[in-house]
């Protein structure tokens, strides 16, 4: 339960209703990131209230043979397993323990990719030759075999044991990129200015660095828990972690082992896998939103790129007006274009959206009072 | 040369790194798991004791360093002992009957999925704002879905239904060899596992080459090529994507671990007779010379793989030739 106060504070920011002045910040958001946060939202709504809303226990084993692997019905609405066990009921606390266990190791991996990425830049050298080896060395080696021999090692399987393994294996993506990111921050002037006025490195660090990657941190952050649920899931698949606790993983453990699909019971091992891969894509669509925030060539060109009606290639030249009869509409989206209301409202927002929509990218809105 | 060589040593570290790691690894675990491996086999033969020796280095007499050397001395020359969980089988033999089929599979659909993910962000880049660029959440969504995940809705579909063989590697009854039944057989049987490898790692191919290339489209280089009055195509090709590639190629290696990690558990669904298979059952019975077996050999390939990577990186980027390549 450790995971409450940020899973509560995530959800507020991403999905609560946004308040009339912020409504603009929302707007100005990339449409991959808004799908994404809404995606996530619900996953995150669906873990904060599962638990409490389950309508059966789902450890609950139905003595009942009849009850027993039957199709969704309006009493059990994803159906039953073969031991009569409710589906909804383990995918709502399943969804929960995944979502969890991967928010607790995208923070731990996060934070130690940003404390090595950091001194690896900061200290230079020796030490950042051997932090960033370390890193490229963990990167190349396979994460998933390892993985399981680590685990395979571990005497009891927990999800203790899960969280501290994938923390301590997530970590060298991030630290490469914060690293390189540190490396460009540290000559900017306003750090030498910093250093000139006498702060210490630390404060340096915490006031000047850090803030300034917040969006390369969401994103490396967004990107652990990517990789924290589809490992957790692969390892509970093949069996190693606690399969008497219900997560998405071990429900398709079991759904695989008590043979599912030969009893082709589709609503057994369809609902936990497609709520992987949609939880995944809100996070891709997050991180390919955070992308567009910092990068806005990255954005969906299809209206930014209209120049009098006429859609623009990145690459075509610069176009130049023809003399031809246009046709009404073309000629109304020509007029429009031209007068001035319109060109304050089509440049000013595309100008500065990139750099007033920054804060609005989740992590930063705590940055702003 | 010189980028060549500071690669290979990097992979001689990393190659070091994962030997140690799985030497030490049983060692460092709480509650000596030598033993605890040793109590769960209670009647061990004595010949299956060697893979104990050769992969955990218990057998061996002497120091912690005489047992590591010994250790060392069991790998370079290939002598994994004898497998605990099947007898009589050599930890070896186990493996050289798994790789190729896994080496087989993962290697042709991820260039395969290389290939297609990387023409189709090519498109999209140039094409930024069309129909493909705003086709790409649709198929991250694919991307998001675990392998095994897919392999089982792919199966559900399209093998239970009798279109594609539901599992192994080859029809029963044929005896592998180098004949035309064996072959189509194996073919056949691979498709679907392949397509779900190609379909799930695209994505990852299509959007990282389609951010680059937006990037790539922007500079100078290509606003002139394309001042010059080249054709589109040669601006799109040899301008623009020839560039662009470079980062997907860097990528390639580090996205490599990721998709043999997900391909070993989708074998499992598929009951392929590759190393994924034949770590599954490692895992359930609790066979760890053979999961220590399996780890090396599957790191060993990827770090192959990225060997190789490095010299088509530098056969394509003269760069990589002439300065060095931070990584």
């Amino acid at each position: 339960m450790t995971a409450a106060p940020p899973l509560v504070a995530g959800a507020a920011a991403i999905t609560a209703k946004p308040q009339p002045q912020r409504l603009g910040q929302w707007r100005r958001l990339p449409v991959k990131a808004k799908a994404g946060a809404i995606l996530l939202g619900v996953f995150v709504l669906a873990a904060v209230i599962g638990p409490f809303v389950t309508p059966y226990d789902p450890s609950f084993q139905s003595p009942n043979p009849s009850l027993a692997l039957r199709a969704p019905s309006a009493a059990h609405l994803l159906g039953t397993t073969q031991s009569g066990q409710d589906v909804l009921s383990q995918l709502l606390v399943g969804i929960r323990l995944t979502l969890e266990l991967a928010l607790l190791v995208g923070g731990a991996a996060t934070a130690l990719s940003v404390i090595v990425g950091v001194t690896a830049a900061f200290l230079g050298g020796l030490w950042d030759d051997f932090l960033s080896l370390v890193s490229n060395v963990f990167l190349v080696i396979p994460s998933l075999p390892l993985l399981i021999l680590l685990l395979g090692y571990l005497p009891q399987k927990g999800e203790t044991a899960t969280i501290i393994v994938l923390s301590v294996l997530g970590w060298p993506w991030g630290a490469r990129v914060i690293r390189a990111q540190t490396m460009a921050i540290r000559g900017r002037d306003f750090v030498a200015a910093a250093r000139e006025t006498g702060d210490s490195t630390w404060r340096i660090i915490a006031v000047e660095i850090v803030p300034n990657e917040i969006s390369l941190i969401a994103a490396s952050f967004v990107n652990t828990v990517l990789y924290a649920i589809g490992a957790s899931v692969a390892l509970a698949f093949i069996g190693l972690a606690d399969v008497n606790s219900w997560s998405l993983g071990t429900m398709l453990y079991w759904a695989q082992s008590q043979q599912a699909l030969q009893l082709g019971a589709w609503w057994w091992f369809a609902p936990p896998g497609l709520a992987v891969a949609f939880m995944g894509t809100g996070l891709v669509l997050l991180n390919t939103g955070i992308d567009e925030l910092g990068n806005p060539r990255l954005r969906d060109a299809s209206s930014a790129n209209r120049i009098a009606g006429r859609r623009m290639r990145p690459a075509d030249p610069t176009p130049v007006w023809q003399e031809e009869a246009p046709s009404r509409g073309r000629l109304a989206g020509l007029a429009a274009s031209f007068s001035r209301t319109s060109l304050l409202e089509r440049s000013g927002p595309a100008r500065s959206a990139p750099l007033e929509a920054r804060p609005a990218s989740g992590a930063g809105d705590r940055a702003r009072p | 040369m010189s980028f060549i060589l500071r690669r290979l040593a990097f992979y001689a570290v990393a190659a070091w790194v994962a030997l140690t790691a799985n030497f030490f690894l049983p060692r460092a675990m709480p509650g000596n798991a030598v033993q605890a491996i040793m109590a769960k086999f209670p009647n061990l033969q004595p010949a299956a004791y060697q893979a104990l020796e050769a992969m955990l280095g218990v057998g061996h007499l002497g120091s912690l360093w005489h047992q590591y050397v010994a250790y060392l001395g069991d790998v370079f020359t290939l002598n994994f002992g004898i497998d605990l969980s099947q007898y009589p089988a050599k930890v070896s033999t186990l493996l050289g009957q798994t790789i190729p089929w896994t080496l087989t599979l993962v290697g042709t659909a991820t260039v395969i999925a290389f290939f297609i993910g990387t023409g189709l962000g090519i498109i999209a880049g140039w094409r930024h704002g069309g129909w493909l660029d705003r086709a790409l959440p649709g198929l991250m969504f694919f991307q998001a879905m675990p392998y095994f995940f897919l392999a089982l809705i792919l199966i559900e579909l399209l093998a239970t239904r009798g279109i594609f063989p539901i599992g192994q590697g080859y029809a029963g009854g044929l005896i592998p060899g180098w004949n035309s039944a064996f072959i189509g057989s194996a073919i056949y049987h691979s498709i679907l596992p392949a397509f779900t490898i190609v379909i799930t790692t695209m994505a990852g191919w299509m959007l990282q080459m389609r951010n680059v290339m937006i990037t790539t489209i922007g500079e100078d280089y290509v606003v002139a090529a394309q001042a010059k009055g080249l054709t589109s195509r040669r601006v799109v090709f040899t301008y623009a994507a020839r560039n662009a590639i470079l980062p997907q190629l860097q990528g390639f290696g580090l996205a490599l671990g990721f998709v043999v990690s997900g391909a070993i558990v989708m074998e499992i669904v598929f009951s392929y007779p590759g190393i994924g298979l034949l770590l599954l059952t490692a895992v359930t019975s609790n066979d760890y010379p053979l999961m220590q077996a399996i780890f090396l050999v599957i790191t060993f390939a990827v770090l192959l793989a990225n060997l190789i990577v490095d010299f088509i990186i530098v056969a394509v980027d003269p760069r990589a030739r002439t300065r060095e390549t931070a990584r």
